[in-house]
């Protein structure tokens, strides 16, 4: 295994996310094995292992840059991540299951979704920023730059629209200003427009909701300055404001995922039908699952996108609560692995950027899997390693290769 | 920025570590609860969102005619149905199918009623689809969610419409018979026999439906069998087999002319078994298999010469000539009048009774006759004389016994009785008055309130083809059943029996009304009949009834024609029973059959005719 060691670095992580990999192209193969065979799903495993080589080599070179580099690269890169998202919004094409929606972009021979490359430009962006400050952010100004720096790339995405993709971006800022020091009170009061939003679906639980808010600043307001208990308060207020216009713009299908989400048995057949059908697979899975390729509900197409976003679900459906714990087991031990990286990393970037690939990658499974059984209303987002999709795929390997190389020094 | 302090780093790793765990466990227990706790309930629905129930309907049982040969069986069909769905799907579906089934907007508003009444079964859209829609359907599966085609038994009458009245039909179960308690055990889109020997022997011909469990996809196409649920087969219904004679229908269906309309009967003397029972105009049966188009049902229910109706048991003629049999039978039974013996008065061409003066068809007289003379003259003179020695109370309580007022009870749906008074109260009732005896001179000669069907005279004669005992006339052979059970019998000896054949042999003989249909191999013998129907008629209609057996031997089959308005019982009906008798027993007894059959055709084809006797035996 020495060879092993030496090419993966941190054996214990590529060896998690390896396992994860074939996993995934085995789920991906049986998601082709269908009763009315679908020309698209039944290769796309052969293609996957394609692009599992790409990956692997990228990993191979990635690896291996001086990471030097790759803080000299975090800005630049940045820069291009935003000028190709802006060029999506342009002259993007829908792909796959993801027919409707303009995320590709197509250079000569080769298609790929420039968000999941600014992901990576965003974490190591973020990074750069937050390492060259003094001191940890004190303040609500302390948290403006990094905060817009990621806004900007979110606020493209969700215009694609790709609300999952979009909530990565979260992720990566909050996993980030979490290891920078931030005090939890200011991560709270970053994220209280956000729960400002959810919450105005009720008019009572959002004044409730709003009080409360109000009575926190009150409590610390020598640790505030006015200014910034003001901008709360208004962001907050706006967010209560616009929740209502925001979600008569939304399109029809996003409103029904959320609706259906509240209660799926809104629209059986129509909205309601994927977390149905996602939860039927799940639960008739059992302990031990129908057995690989043999899940009914996948094997009939009851399922959809069953090899994309919804793969999990014939993880749950054909190898049971057994092939479920197996693969929650796999990615905990990958994200524990990444979390002692940073643990033991005494460069500030370093820790930075594995916080904030570890905070894309928990939002990623924490949604993906989490809407297959209801937990979360579902949004267009891929299982790293496991789903579908070659740019997807890739980017979980470069970040690896990011993770690992980072961890070193 | 410094890197942070170790402490710091082990903390917030910490932190990071225990909200990952935090949001497995979340996960981690969402699943449990799914797979593990409520597992057994997903599993119950992830069955059921795959699983179709399917009945595999029964072929129905085979029918053979008397000598094997097989009158209706079953060919594979396709019939297109629908999986239930919720209803404003099942319409889209419909209308989608709309152009390639052809299906009219009535029978869409149709379909759907049906869909709402049962929203389990699946909806049988087409019965019997072509094979090019069948072809165009499987390739457009994927756009026609929910829509299967099935293989289904369909049936096939072989003969046409030489049979259709016979065996009837069959058909989807109607809602009104889905709500009769004989069709308790029945299920929507199962087949039924409609009319005829279908519906009388439903029970026998039906088999049990079996069922199938199938898998179905997402959008309910079906995929394969839902293993691990075994179906039960379907068990296919009990052949029946018949008296009738297959070739027999289909020479009739063929000698029966085109623009008339009327019946044939053929019995076997032996055992009252239905050699044949021909009804024109008739239809094809095969018409309704897979539904009958609207427009062809009104089409043969507006049709004036009514197809659908089966004169051979529903038709009622008044019998005319051919019932002076049944007066003389009575007489012989009750000593009125001896065999041989002549009346008092001779035929001059009218008889007066008190101050009534009734005539004979022949205005010129028959002179003395006797009995036999008289049958074969057809002599209404001697008649009433009879009719008056029996009297008008002992003629209406034996013609009663013996069954002209009643069915025959032949193995059919449905069966005219026939119309005589079954006493003499029926005059009051029907007529309001008491009946004067003068009445017994009109019902002597087979007039008067007398009306009978072609089968009713037919097994009135089997009675004198045998020992007087006439059992019920049945198309289906009952093998358990043996010596079938006489409905009734006539008391008569065998003199008796022997001269009343002996008038119906003078019939077919030189001087007969019936000699031109004389055959060769077959003592051919009977009565026409030519019987005015109602006042607007202005053509009678043609009988004849008789016997029929080889030379110098006890009759074999016993056959009755009607004609409407065909004018003479000799011109018209005689020689369809002449032909259809020589068909029937040239087949049975080996004898090659040839187009030159009645003593007519053998002089119109300059053929000669040894058997025929130019000469009265009188």
């Amino acid at each position: 295994m020495t060879w092993f060691s030496r090419w993966a670095r941190d054996p214990v992580l590529v060896g998690m996310a390896l396992l994860l990999s074939l996993f995934g192209i085995a789920m991906i193969y049986s998601a082709g094995v269908l009763n009315v065979p679908n020309p698209v799903t039944e290769g796309a495993w052969r293609r996957q292992l394609l692009w599992l080589g790409v990956a692997l080599v990228a990993f191979t070179a990635v690896s291996r840059i001086r990471s030097g580099w790759i803080e000299w690269l975090s800005l630049p890169a940045y820069l291009a991540a935003v000028v190709l998202l802006a060029a999506t919004l342009l002259i993007g094409t829908g792909a796959g299951t993801a027919e409707g929606v303009g995320r590709w972009l197509q250079l000569g021979p080769i298609r790929f979704q420039p968000s999941e490359f600014a992901k990576i430009a965003a974490v190591l962006a973020v990074a750069k920023v937050l390492a060259d400050r003094q001191h940890p952010p004190e303040n609500l100004k302390d948290l403006a730059a990094p905060s817009l720096l990621i806004a900007l790339p979110l606020m493209l995405v969700v215009l694609q629209p790709d609300l999952g993709t979009a909530l990565a971006f979260v992720g990566i800022l909050f996993a980030a200003l979490f290891w920078a020091g931030t005090p939890a009170l200011l991560l709270f009061l970053l994220a209280s427009p956000g729960i400002a939003l959810i919450l105005a679906f009720d008019t009572r639980v959002w004044s409730a909701y709003f009080l409360a808010l109000a009575a926190i600043l009150y409590f610390v307001r020598y640790r505030l300055y006015l200014a910034e208990s003001f901008v709360v308060i208004l962001a907050n207020l706006t967010a209560g404001t616009i929740a209502l216009p925001l979600w008569t713009s939304l399109a029809d299908y996003q409103r029904n995922r959320l609706l259906v989400f509240l209660d799926p048995a809104m629209d059986p057949r129509g909205a309601g039908w994927n977390l149905i059908q996602s939860q039927v697979a799940i639960g008739s899975g059992g302990f031990l699952g129908k057995g690989f390729t043999e899940g009914t509900q996948k094997r009939l197409d009851f399922l959809p996108e069953q090899h994309t976003d919804f793969i999990f679900s014939v993880v749950g459906e054909e190898l049971g609560f057994l092939g479920v714990a197996v693969a929650l087991t796999l990615f905990s031990v990958l994200l524990l692995r990444v979390v002692s990286a940073a643990e033991r990393s005494g460069d500030p970037f370093a820790g930075l950027v594995l916080f904030g690939i570890f905070g894309a990658w928990l939002v990623h499974i924490f949604v993906n899997v989490g809407m297959t059984i209801g937990l979360v209303p579902i949004t267009g987002i891929p299982l790293p390693f496991l789903s579908y999709g070659g740019t997807f795929l890739l980017t979980c390997w470069v970040m690896a290769a990011v993770t690992v190389r980072l961890a070193e020094d | 920025m410094k890197a942070p302090h170790p402490n710091q780093r082990r903390q917030r790793a910490r932190i990071a570590s225990l909200v990952l765990i935090l949001f497995m466990g979340l996960l981690a227990v969402a699943f449990f609860r799914a797979q593990v706790v409520r597992g057994t309930a997903w599993a119950l629905q992830s069955d059921s969102n795959r699983l179709r129930v399917l009945t595999v309907p029964a072929p129905r049982g085979t029918i053979f005619d008397r000598y094997g040969n097989v009158i209706t069986d079953n060919i594979p069909s396709y019939s297109v149905s629908l999986f239930p769905a919720p209803l404003d799907s099942m319409r889209a579906s419909l209308e989608g199918l709309q152009p390639i089934l052809g299906l009219s907007d009535t029978r869409i508003e149709e379909l759907m009623e049906l869909a709402r009444e049962d929203r389990r079964q699946p909806l049988l859209v087409r019965m019997d689809s072509d094979y090019e829609e069948v072809a165009a359907l499987e390739e457009l599966r994927a756009s026609f969610p929910g829509v299967f085609l099935e293989m289904r038994p369909k049936r096939r009458y072989m003969a046409g419409p030489a049979m259709g009245h016979a065996l009837g039909y069959v058909g989807e179960i109607s809602r009104d018979e889905l709500d009769s308690p004989a069709f308790a055990e029945y299920e929507q889109r199962m087949i039924i026999g409609k009319d005829g020997l279908e519906r009388e022997y439903e029970v026998v011909l039906q088999g049990g439906q079996g069922t199938r469990y199938v898998e179905v996809d997402a959008v309910g196409r079906i995929v394969g069998s839902f293993e691990g649920q075994a179906g039960t087969p379907a068990s296919p219904g009990d052949d029946l087999h018949l008296h009738l004679d297959l070739a027999l229908m289909e020479y009739i269906h063929e000698i029966f002319p085109d623009s008339l309309r009327g019946a044939v009967v053929m019995l076997n003397v032996e055992d009252g078994g239905v050699i044949a029972l021909y009804s024109a105009p008739s239809f094809d049966p095969n018409e309704f298999v897979g539904g009958i188009s609207r427009d062809r049902w009104e089409e043969l229910n507006q049709d004036p010469s009514r197809p659908l109706v089966n004169r051979a048991v529903v038709g009622r003629y008044p019998p005319a000539s051919t019932w002076k049999l049944a007066t003389a039978a009575i007489a012989l039974e009750l000593g009125a009048v001896e065999p041989g013996e002549q009346m008092s008065t001779a035929c001059t061409g009218a008889y007066q009774y008190g101050n009534v003066v009734r005539r004979c068809w022949n205005a010129a007289g028959h002179g003395a006759l006797d009995l036999a003379g008289a049958i074969a003259h057809s002599c209404n003179v001697y008649f009433y004389q009879v009719g008056l020695r029996v009297g008008l109370e002992r003629l209406v309580d034996e013609g009663s016994r013996l069954g002209f007022g009643e069915a025959c009870g032949i193995d059919l749906p449905s069966e005219s009785r026939g119309i005589f008074p079954q006493n003499l109260d029926f005059w009051m009732d029907r007529f309001g008055y008491r009946p004067y005896e003068n009445e017994v001179l009109s019902l002597a000669i087979g007039q008067g309130p007398n009306d009978q069907t072609p089968l009713k005279m037919a097994q009135f004669y089997l009675a004198m083809g045998r020992d007087g005992s006439a059992p019920a006339p049945q198309l289906a052979m009952r093998s358990a059943d043996g010596e079938p059970n006489p409905a009734w019998s006539l008391d008569l000896g065998e003199a008796s029996l022997v001269e009343l054949r002996q008038g119906l042999r003078q019939v077919t003989s030189a001087g007969g009304t019936a000699f031109l249909s004389s055959l060769e191999h077959w003592d051919f013998i009977g009565k026409t009949g030519t019987a005015q129907r109602g006042i607007d008629q202005r053509v009678p209609d043609a009988w004849f009834v008789g016997l029929a057996g080889p030379w110098g031997q006890n009759p074999e089959v016993a056959v009755a024609v009607v004609v409407e308005e065909g004018a003479s019982g000799s011109g018209a009906a005689a020689p369809l029973a002449a032909k259809a008798v020589d068909f029937h027993l040239r087949n049975r007894h080996g004898i090659p059959i040839d187009t030159i059959q009645t003593l007519r055709e053998h002089l119109e084809a300059g053929v000669p005719a040894p058997w025929a006797r130019w000469t009265s035996e009188e």
